[in-house]
């Protein structure tokens, strides 16, 4: 395995660990546009979840919300401040079994 | 009116627990609103519960509480990539002042002890926004209804995005939260006893400075539970931010240095966990009350980080929110000027108080981070280097050079800047 492919496997492991129920619709919403200018995408590495991916061909975020902890870091990081950012609805996302 | 109560505190974690059962001991009607499936679901901490506090809530809590390890001993440990230096206090004979808990119970069981004294609980119930009618707080909206109540106690944690909607909070910047993420490691009770130097039942609080943050504003932690431990990190988001680091990456870094991984060789990862921590300290507090409103908690940013203290001022604020809306009850008035109250309560207890005594202290850390929490924790490595290497060179010499070497590697003027900022945080906790 390259380095990269451990760190990749590294997060695969533990975000496999956790408990989800995903809803339909996603509770991330970056606004599509301020993503295209955005310089540090910022989201991509700071999420704890790695939520965000750059798909640079199509020029725009993956969002694999489904794996989101809800911490709030890419809301607050977001250097366009133009995520718009939700809990999920009251029976879904994560549950911390060991919080 | 359908669908009124007299409190609704939005939040079932320990602040917003312990504002309701504050409230419901005193025969008033309080709905207790939590968006998970239950009390803890959603929260994470290190971590351990404090014992004089929780006793001010749950006075006999140590008879029935779903506790992991009472606290014997704390290791406090700066690493740098190959070396590490450590003190390690314990006192095994004392009445321990900590235990670990994992949330999930520990939540979960002060929310059933909130119902057994009259606290309505409702689960699974997302309040999407306050309803505010001339300029008060009247009630809240969920996904599914109105409800209405003259006092609404906001416990909605770290986000509160409700706190911001009604404008008693600014958006939060990255500087002034820290990211933790936390794996939870199976190792078994006694592969656990035996690494951790503990006897039956007794638990560790290790604090780790320095790699792989050296230099860096962030910390690295374990605990000791039952079955698991936990470790993680909390880094300043700023500084993950401004470096373009994963939070995850870090968490490994901390778990495989070399004077660590016999620690949790063969463990079983059991989850893996995130929260935001508030620690813009007392510059950064919100306004905490307005008219039919009050802010405890997470929400209100009360945690002091220099101590690792949270869930305590959680508790706390909560009680004292709970003591301020019984007044307000009495009295039949929800105004500011009587909610106000509790922002005089807060300031009399120990809470605004220690955030005072520790204002100024993480300007300063932010400011000196690279000094403070990189060449000095790396220069302690290398006195101890020197101190213990036996290589037929005279120790005065030695001496001599470890203490040219600090006036070489830095300037006279960094010297000075550190020098202040050290005497300015000292004075400014002491004073």
């Amino acid at each position: 395995m390259t380095d990269k492919e451990k760190k990749q496997s590294s997060i695969d492991d533990k975000l496999f660990k956790v408990k989800y129920v995903s809803d339909e619709e996603s509770h991330l919403k970056p606004d599509a546009v301020q993503c295209l200018v955005c310089k540090s995408k910022v989201c991509t590495y700071i999420c704890p979840a790695n939520v965000y991916e750059w798909d640079e061909e199509n020029k725009r975020l993956i969002i694999g919300y489904e794996n989101c902890l809800e911490c709030g870091a890419c809301r607050i990081a977001c250097e366009k401040k133009c995520i718009e950012w939700a809990y999920p609805k009251g029976t879904k996302g994560v549950t911390f079994k060991h919080g | 009116m359908r669908n009124k109560t007299e409190v609704i505190v939005v939040g079932g974690g320990p602040a917003g627990i312990s504002a309701a059962i504050t409230v419901a001991r005193a025969g008033k009607k309080v709905v207790l609103i939590e968006r998970g499936s239950y009390s803890g679901s959603k929260n994470v901490f290190g971590g351990a519960i404090y014992v004089q506090p929780t006793k001010e809530i749950f006075p006999n809590f140590e008879e029935s509480a779903p506790l992991e390890r009472k606290t014997v001993s704390h290791k406090y440990i700066l690493r740098t990539e190959t070396k590490t230096v450590s003190v390690d206090y314990m006192a095994r004979e004392d009445a321990s002042n900590s235990y670990s808990v994992i949330r999930s119970k520990f939540d979960r069981w002060m929310a059933q002890e909130a119902q057994k004294e009259g606290v309505v609980l409702v689960t699974e119930t997302f309040v999407k926004e306050l309803l505010v009618k001339e300029n008060k707080v009247v009630g809240v909206k969920t996904e599914l209804e109105e409800y209405f109540a003259d006092i609404v106690i906001l416990a909605d944690g770290v986000n509160s995005l409700l706190a911001k909607q009604i404008g008693l909070r600014k958006e939060i910047k990255p500087k002034d939260v820290a990211l933790g993420v936390k794996e939870v490691i199976k190792l078994g009770k006694d592969k656990i006893e035996e690494r951790f130097n503990l006897k039956d039942g007794e638990g560790a609080v290790y604090e780790i400075f320095g790699d792989p943050m050296l230099g860096m504003l962030g910390l690295g932690y374990v605990y000791t539970n039952k079955e698991t431990i936990s470790i993680g990190i909390g880094i300043s988001l700023d500084e993950l931010a401004k470096r373009k680091l994963k939070p995850y990456e870090i968490l490994d870094g901390i778990k495989s240095h070399p004077s660590f991984s016999p620690l949790v060789k063969d463990g079983e990862l059991v989850e893996y966990s995130a929260h935001l921590i508030p620690e813009g300290g007392y510059k950064k507090l919100p306004k905490l009350y307005s008219h039919g409103v009050l802010v405890v908690g997470d929400s209100a940013m009360l945690v002091n980080n220099i101590h690792w203290e949270g869930t305590n001022l959680a508790m706390i604020s909560g009680k004292l929110a709970g003591e301020t809306a019984i007044i307000a009850l009495d009295k039949n008035d929800f105004s500011a000027n009587t909610l106000a109250l509790y922002q005089k309560k807060l300031e009399k207890s120990f809470i605004i108080k220690d955030l005072k005594t520790y204002k100024n202290v993480m300007d300063i850390v932010h400011d000196r981070a690279k000094s403070f929490l990189g060449y000095y924790p790396n220069k302690i490595a290398d006195f101890f280097h020197m101190f213990t290497a036996v290589d037929s060179i005279p120790k005065r010499e030695k001496y001599h050079r470890f203490i040219a070497s600090i006036f070489t590697d830095r300037s006279i003027s960094e010297l000075v800047k550190d020098g202040f900022a050290f005497l300015k945080i000292v004075l400014g906790v002491l004073k």
